[in-house]
């Protein structure tokens, strides 16, 4: 025989989802301050928080330290921060085409800190899944393994990388929930998740905000747990760092 | 001797049916104009795509969907998108069956150093190092020497290593070399009108060549 066991009668309460809404950027990032450690998700222009970084530049920290795979340009990206001096330090994998962020590396104002692109995104994913450390073989043999721990399995080397701790991270999405689901958009998507999930705080801007039911559980990319704020984006420029087509051939 | 496109070509005859590819950026990326007809291959960028097509045609460019070189391309039918642990993730266990890449430097143990040289602004090594690392199957594609006409393929590299003993074939515009496991360059092909003497003098590192080395078919 079945016997029903209530133990919390979910049915009672019309609405158990957690509103994590805020009304703008400069809401969301009221409490990022000097020294801080922030994640910002994008791969060169693409998917980047451009709201969360107009106000970051619009409050004027200091001596931030950004873990970005890339650097943005001169005029867009982390570049606009770089060009008011409020990044202490840049942990990326690359970080070409910006004249500014050369100029400051090399007078010794900028730090930056190179590892590889895989490492990086790994080092994400395991402070999200809660995992200390990470093994893997990129830069083994090479100086990005100086200091580093180096455990042998199955006959291949392999370094030891700590998960990233950051205080915050803020990441852009096409569509999220008040609840704070999100959902990517193509190559867009690429570090956002990741990183979403390794923040102390997360911070998500979305393209579209919409009410909790209106997405497919199925399809979220990133569970509304992981988002501490959220927030509907505006003005996106969604710059195209080099655009290339083809010519079409008529007929 | 062939030009940026003839490497390209003779690395297309490397792929076979089947295959995920990555391709870097360069001479690399020339490779997908030579896919033969009938081979299927899916190619990977690793900022979260499989399934790369063509660049779009004018007007319908989508910012949200770049590869690796941040170029506007498009997706293909069975094309998936995916976060970048995920696309770091197929390279490290060994999903992608090829990697072709360019290179500064290649020893004759299979080192390869492509992402830094000292004096000069450094830009990162973005997914190379994680690619040579883990690729059970990458191809060099660079020339033979430098613009100072110094040889490419050394004894030991001179600059900052991306990975270690990790490159097993290199295709330069004289040459198809594979690395030996127990070190040294084999001469497998010549370039069309390109002599084993002349490849031997641009060959800085130790060079094994038959007397009879045949030349590269390039169809």
């Amino acid at each position: 025989m079945r016997e029903a066991i209530i133990i919390y009668n979910l049915a009672s309460k019309p609405n158990i989802m957690i509103n994590k809404q805020v009304s703008d950027a400069d809401e969301a990032i009221r409490d990022i301050e000097d020294g801080k450690t922030i994640m910002l998700g994008g791969f060169g222009l693409c998917g980047i928080p451009e709201n969360c970084i107009s106000a970051l530049v619009r409050k004027g920290v200091r001596e931030l330290t950004c873990i970005s795979n890339n650097a943005g340009v001169d005029d867009f990206g982390i570049g606009l921060m770089l060009k008011t001096r409020q990044v202490k330090k840049m942990i990326s994998s690359y970080v070409g085409e910006n004249a500014e962020f050369e100029r400051q590396l090399l007078s010794g104002e900028l730090e930056v800190e190179l590892i590889p692109q895989g490492t990086l995104a790994t080092r994400c994913m395991a402070a999200g899944y809660g995992m200390p450390a990470i093994f893997t073989p990129a830069g083994v043999g090479t100086e990005v393994a100086e200091g580093k721990e180096i455990r042998n399995f199955n006959g291949k080397d392999y370094l030891m990388e700590y998960a990233f701790d950051a205080d915050f991270a803020l990441v852009k999405a096409w569509k999220g929930d008040t609840a704070g689901n999100l959902i990517f958009r193509s190559t867009s998507r690429n570090f956002n998740p990741v990183m979403a999930m390794a923040g102390k705080i997360t911070i998500a801007e979305v393209e579209e905000l919409v009410q909790p039911g209106e997405l497919d559980p199925d399809q979220i990319h990133t569970p509304g747990v992981y988002v501490h704020r959220i927030f509907q984006g505006k003005d996106y420029e969604k710059r195209i760092e080099q655009c290339t087509v083809r010519t079409r051939i008529n007929p | 001797m062939l030009d940026k496109n003839g490497i390209a070509r003779r690395i297309a005859k490397e792929i076979k049916d089947g295959y995920y590819v990555n391709l870097g950026i360069g001479i690399p990326t020339l490779v997908a104009n030579y896919i033969p007809a009938g081979i299927n291959v899916v190619l990977q960028s690793e900022n979260g795509l499989l399934g790369m097509g063509p660049f779009p045609f004018e007007g319908e460019e989508d910012a949200d969907l770049i590869n690796a070189g941040k170029q506007t391309i498009t997706t293909l039918p069975g094309s998936s998108t995916f976060d970048s642990a995920m696309s770091f993730g197929m390279i490290r266990s060994q999903k992608i069956d090829l990697t072709i890449l360019g290179a500064m430097e290649v020893s004759e143990r299979g080192d390869i150093a492509n992402w830094k040289i000292p004096g000069k602004m450094v830009k990162g090594m973005g997914g190379a190092m994680d690619l040579v690392a883990s690729a059970k199957n990458i191809i060099v594609a660079m020339q033979h020497m430098n613009k100072a006409g110094e040889s490419k393929l050394l004894t030991d590299c001179t600059l900052p290593l991306t990975g270690v003993r990790c490159i097993k074939k290199i295709v330069t515009e004289l040459a198809v070399l594979d690395v030996l496991p127990e070190g040294g360059f084999r001469l497998i092909e010549r370039a069309p009108g390109v002599s084993v003497d002349f490849i031997q003098q641009s060959t800085s590192g130790k060079l094994f060549a038959e007397v009879d080395v045949m030349e590269m078919d390039l169809n």
